[in-house]
């Protein structure tokens, strides 16, 4: 039995009207995050005993550089939309949930243009 | 009449959780502990670009015990938190929904998490 009217179903958009959206683009990043992870995690493991020099010439060599940026960006969009869930799930009240999705993603974008920028600073000013 | 055999609703503090359940939340912390681990990686770029000095303090806290069990505690977030992702991009797709297949596919993603962090853990040892 289906109540939904027939114009609800050609726009097949849901009762949150934007819902597809955000499942889309979780599941596009997620798909990219997975071979960014492998590589990321192996380079991680490696951070505590590199020594600087090597460190910069391996931030710089262009490959590097781009995965680098790719995973600050999309990890960080990934987060937001994860984190939002979250947050629509557990918190409850109009006005604390707004205030917490606004203070959450301009916190994420802040910290995802100050790696973006510090990146820019090691390839560019070194 | 006995109305004490009848049967109880699950309660939260008597139940429980199956292995999914454990799973499908530990997803969400992990998620949570991921993002804020990504607050590290900001701090590590930022003391790279401010030069050797500011990177040899990040460095001293990265090779404490306290850094190695946060930056490893991280790592196998990360491979959790990929192996029950794609195991939700598989579901996206309708398949492997089936009770006992949710249950030993569960057992299976939390060993490999374990032998990806080991794996990883065995290439940096040897590789430096």
């Amino acid at each position: 039995m289906n109540y939904r009217t027939p114009l609800a179903r050609a726009r097949g958009l849901g009762a949150a009207r934007e819902g597809l959206h955000a499942w889309w683009r979780q599941r596009v990043t997620a798909v990219a995050l997975i071979p960014l992870s492998l590589w990321f995690a192996l380079s991680l493991a490696l951070l505590p005993q590199t020594d600087y020099a090597s460190l910069v010439r391996w931030i710089t060599s262009p490959w590097n550089t781009v995965l680098l940026i790719s995973v600050i960006i999309i990890s960080f969009y990934h987060a937001t939309l994860g984190l939002q869930v979250i947050i629509e799930d557990y918190v409850h009240g109009d006005a604390v949930k707004l205030i917490s999705l606004l203070a959450m993603k301009l916190v994420l974008a802040f910290l995802a243009l100050t790696a973006s920028f510090a990146l820019l600073r090691i390839v560019f000013v070194d | 009449m006995v109305t004490d055999e009848r049967p109880l609703s699950p309660h939260l503090q008597i139940y429980r959780l199956p292995l999914t359940a454990v799973l499908s939340f530990a997803h969400r912390l992990t998620g949570v502990f991921l993002t804020l681990g990504m607050l590290l990686l900001v701090v590590c770029l930022v003391a790279v670009a401010e030069g050797p000095a500011a990177f040899a303090d990040v460095q001293v806290f990265l090779r404490s015990w306290i850094g190695l069990i946060l930056l490893w505690g991280w790592i196998y977030a990360l491979f959790f938190h990929l192996c029950h992702g794609v195991r939700h991009l598989v579901w996206d797709t309708g398949c492997g929904l089936r009770r006992d297949y949710l249950d030993r596919m569960g057992t299976i993603e939390v060993l490999v998490s374990v032998v990806l962090t080991l794996v990883v853990g065995w290439l940096s040892w040897t590789m430096v």
